[in-house]
């Protein structure tokens, strides 16, 4: 089991919390909380199989937040004296004054225990910042170079992003909580490129971002051999294959693909500061509005959807939230019907519904908490088909795998994606890849035609690093959870026929 | 209380700079120093959510190595650096430098001789901003919520005031500042059912050109077209798509519009047969798409500065002047974006990429309102939404219209329609433009965060694909 990282303890992190928690009680805050974090980045990127770029980043910071007269103040700062702590507190104090003429409702904050002194660590072997560079680029040189060395790939993109972040937090409550997590993002992409005819593909790896250590991409979680072996065939008959005719199918979604749908339908329309037009201006609001919390039909009896801020090598997982809030396990769909939202401390009293669910987070130490997603997952049925078995019940239609293009409308009705590869479906089984393919649908119409859901062996949790919300933006990320699912009656599109070609 | 303006940093940026190039034994180094302050306010249903007031630095040290095959680079970037860190940062920069295999876009560093960016205010101190930059606007805000709440209205957005002041230096001897201002304010006005919604937005330096009332009483007049809602189908339609819309689309393009990747076949830019599309035809019109670093209203730095090598750029480019240049000229693309690298290994110029991004047609007169008024029967949209790729072969984008799309009949406004999902690519899209209007500062809804400086004209075509209808407001 890993600990916090010493050089992180050693920042004078409790110290500037009580200068900063201090002067904004005695400037008359109600509430104020500090939080320090830093925030180690690298990004290495290679270019068939040369080194591109690599780079090596930290972020480190404190934010002081204070409830002042029923507004929220918020100021930030870098440097770690406890006179700039100081000096950022009365920049909140100051920031709540400014704001409070144009505050309408006073904020309140929904009550939570307070955990005076808990660390939290996520679950991870190796820390890849103890990892030498030459290794990791070793590694991504020799994968690439495996795939270049098949015919027909021409070019292989291949890229690495870690992340190990430390957080402390202390409320006027009472609670410090010190935390240590660990993310890792693996991608190798291959391009063919016919020059003769002016046409590319390209074929990318599966592989989900994981909150795990550099483990990931030696150990077996993933088999990385396997599917670096298949990437070239599937490519080469990605450039061969028939455009798809448009219309109406029956598809199976695997769960390398299904996990972003889930994200942008699902996840992101039950934030319940969408849905309370918070996010109005910029991400959107929400068509599952609070007046339909338990009684909106959003998908089939078959769909059961989970939040959590749990789940082992989650990357929204965490222990306690930027709020000083234990991380927790609820119900967003039962039976197809909505049963929960995502919540922070101000939201949970506003609408009366008791304790946080947990899901306060800023992704840096210079932004304010927003509620951000938790990992928002499909659960399969306990006696579920694998994905063959799902298959074999489909006359004709589209099994999809990998994500790739999304988008969907400000209120999460509409919404397209593509993918990294799609077979034929021909009374059950696999006929074939076809290309140029998107689906098209309407979020409640589209989980009220999931038909069934796989079992616990089809389960795997995808996700991403890049979850962009709120003005001014912040990025957070999050898995998701799915089983491979059928649906009935899927509007496909041809992409190429879309560009009016 | 202490003054927003106190320095709180041990170094001065400029200390920061001599002080690592000092300490650098590497056969080059760059430092970059970016202090940066912003504060915002953002609001929803008539009353203010969120706020802050944010001070922070980044340094970074990049470090040249050169090896027996080639130089490798090692670059490290870190916030808020004390003096004993500085030292550890040079260090590590070097150490990962050694660590490096040899870059493939390595090239001699930038050397100030015939440098044409001035060195001018060096020595001066970071220009900085605080919530006082909204001394006017939050009481105006406040009398914009009374009034909305008095009309039945909600109003909801964000203003926010970034200012960054860049240090460059090397151990050839460049030492280069920038100051960025960058302002904006977004405000979305909604019925109280959610069922209409309209949006405007304003790019500013400074505030000072700022009037909430004028873009209040703009969402006021666009609700009151609401009020007639009209069902349309998915289709092709006429539409006229407002600068915004325009800004985003052209943005898309100029991110894929890199040298490097045309050339190797892998972009909407690739020649069938090989090599780039450079010299093709895009537009029927004289349109010329271009980027100019002291464009007026839309001033960005003149000299490149990066921490992160790529297709579009080169960590060995940094303080590389940039120049104005036409992307497309007279409908033809003239330019694509390349390293010096790149150039190198290619027998060409290099071409770097600049902060802002003008689409005009040369003597275009007519206002938005003049393509309005000469519409049979078309759509007007506010603004687009999550653009992303579809097909990169094509570049065919899939996107929503978002915050008013409006049917005009013989001229005029008639109501407001459904919201659509279109598929359409921007290069595809340049061919088929019929008509164009003068050309102005605008504020990109979509990629305002990541690209904010453009100037665009609104654009008829005849025949915008919508793919689908959302139900989505």
């Amino acid at each position: 089991m890993p600990e916090i990282d010493q050089a992180f303890l050693a920042l004078p992190a409790r110290v500037l919390a009580e200068a900063a928690l201090t002067r904004a009680r005695e400037l008359g805050a109600e509430h104020a909380d500090f939080r320090l974090e830093r925030i180690r980045s690298q990004s290495i990127t290679l270019r068939d199989a040369v080194l591109e770029n690599l780079h090596d980043g930290e972020d480190l910071g404190f934010a002081v937040r204070v409830v002042h007269d029923g507004t929220w103040g918020f100021a930030a700062g870098v440097v770690l004296t406890t006179a700039e702590a100081v000096r950022v507190a009365e920049r909140a104090i100051a920031v709540a004054k400014v704001s409070a003429a144009l505050r309408a409702e006073r904020v309140e904050l929904a009550d939570e225990p307070a955990y005076p002194d808990v660390t939290w660590v996520s679950s991870y072997e190796v820390d890849p910042f103890a990892v030498p560079d030459g290794d990791k680029v070793g590694l991504l040189a020799d994968w690439s170079e495996r795939l270049l060395a098949a015919d027909g790939v021409d070019h292989v993109d291949a890229a690495v992003l870690q992340v190990i972040e430390n957080k402390f937090y202390a409320d006027t409550a009472g609670t410090r909580t010190t935390q240590q997590r660990v993310r890792v993002h693996p991608v190798l992409e291959a391009t063919a490129v016919d020059a003769a005819q002016g046409q590319f593909e390209t074929m990318r790896t599966c592989a989900p971002p994981v909150g795990r250590g550099w483990e990931y991409l030696t150990g077996p979680t993933w088999d990385w051999a396997a599917e670096l072996s298949e990437i070239p065939e599937w490519l080469a008959q990605k450039m061969k294959a028939r455009s798809v005719e448009p219309g109406c199918y029956d598809v199976v979604i695997d769960p390398s693909n299904l996990w972003l749908t889930i994200h942008e339908s699902i996840g992101h329309a039950t934030e319940l500061d969408r849905a309370l037009g918070y996010e109005a201006a910029y991400a959107g609001t929400s068509f599952a509005t609070f007046d339909q919390l338990g009684t909106l039909r959003y998908g089939s009896p078959v769909m059961n959807v989970t939040g959590d801020r749990t789940v082992e090598h989650g990357l929204a997982t965490i222990g306690y939230d930027d709020e000083g809030v234990q991380t927790q396990a609820w119900d967003i769909v039962a039976g197809g019907v909505l049963a929960g939202y995502q919540l922070d401390r101000r939201m949970a009293r506003l609408k009366g519904l008791g304790r946080s669910n947990g899901c306060a987070f800023a992704d840096s130490p210079g932004h304010i908490p927003l509620q951000r997603m938790a990992n928002v997952s499909l659960q399969p049925a306990p006696d579920g088909p694998d994905t063959r078995g799902l298959i074999a019940g489909v006359e004709r239609g589209i099994y999809i795998v990998g994500d790739n293009s999304w988008s969907i409308d400000m209120q999460r009705y509409n919404f397209q994606f593509t993918g990294q590869r799609f077979f034929e479906i021909r009374n059950g089984e696999l006929a074939g890849q076809l290309r140029d393919v998107a689906y098209q649908a309407t979020t409640t119409e589209f989980w009220g035609a999931m038909e069934a859901v796989g079992g616990p062996q089809t389960w795997r949790l995808g996700g991403a690093f890049n979850c962009g919300k709120a003005q001014p933006g912040q990025i957070a990320a999050v898995s998701h959870g799915a089983p491979a699912a059928l649906f009935r009656g899927i509007n496909i599109l041809n992409t190429v026929q879309e560009g009016g070609q | 209380m202490t003054t927003p303006g106190v320095s709180t940093y041990i170094l001065s940026p400029q200390e920061t700079v001599e002080r690592a190039l000092s300490l650098s034994v590497a056969d080059g180094c760059v430092v970059l120093v970016t202090d940066r302050t912003e504060t915002n306010l953002r609001w929803a249903n008539n009353t203010l959510t969120t706020n802050g007031e944010m001070r922070s630095r980044r340094v970074a040290v990049l470090s040249l190595v050169k090896g027996a095959v080639g130089t490798s680079v090692g670059v490290l970037e870190r916030s808020a650096v004390t003096p004993d860190a500085l030292r550890a940062l040079v260090e590590n920069s070097e150490r990962a430098a050694r660590q490096a295999s040899p870059a493939e876009d390595a090239m001699p560093l930038v050397a100030p001789a015939g440098h044409r960016a001035s060195s001018a205010g060096w020595d001066g101190p970071p220009a900085e901003t605080s919530v006082g930059v909204f001394a006017e606007l939050a009481p105006a805000l406040g009398e914009a919520f009374g009034a909305a709440r008095g009309d039945g209205r909600l109003l909801f957005g964000f203003a926010e005031h970034v200012v960054e002041s860049t240090y460059l230096g090397s151990s050839t001897g460049l030492r280069l500042r920038h100051d960025q201002p960058t302002g904006r304010v977004e405000m979305n006005a909604k019925s109280p059912d959610f069922g209409r919604s309209v949006w405007t937005g304003a790019a500013t330096r400074d505030f000072a050109d700022v009037d909430v009332a004028g873009l209040d009483a703009r969402l006021a007049r666009r609700l009151g077209w609401a009020a007639n809602r009209i069902e349309l189908p998915a289709g092709r339609y006429e539409t006229i798509l407002p600068p915004t819309a325009v800004a985003d689309l052209m943005i898309y393009m100029y991110w894929m519009a890199n040298a490097r990747d045309a050339d190797e076949g892998r972009t909407v830019f690739s020649r069938r047969g090989g090599g780039s599309r450079i010299g093709d035809r895009l537009a029927e019109l004289p349109l010329r798409l271009a980027s100019d670093p002291v464009a007026e209203g839309l001033a960005c730095a003149p000299f490149l500065s990066t921490t992160t090598s790529g297709s579009a750029q080169s960590v060995f480019d940094n303080g590389l002047t940039v120049s104005p240049v036409n992307w497309i000229d007279d409908g033809v693309l003239s330019n694509l974006i390349r390293t010096r690298s790149w150039a190198q290994r290619t027998g060409t110029a290099p071409v770097a990429p600049v902060g802002n991004l003008v689409l005009t047609a040369p003597g275009a007169t007519a206002t938005e309102a003049d393509l309005v008024s000469r519409t049979g029967r078309g759509l007007l949209l506010t603004c687009l939404w999550y653009i992303r790729v579809v097909d990169p072969r094509t570049l065919l984008l899939t996107g929503l219209t978002r915050d008013g799309v409006y049917l005009v009949e013989g001229g005029e406004v008639v109501g407001a329609v459904n919201n659509f999902r279109f598929n359409e690519s921007p290069v595809g899209l340049l061919g088929r433009i019929s008509e164009v209007s003068r050309t102005e500062i605008t504020l990109p809804r979509e990629w305002g965060d990541d690209f904010h400086r453009t100037a665009m004209p609104a654009v008829r075509v005849p025949d915008f694909n919508m793919s689908t209808v959302s139900q989505g407001v």
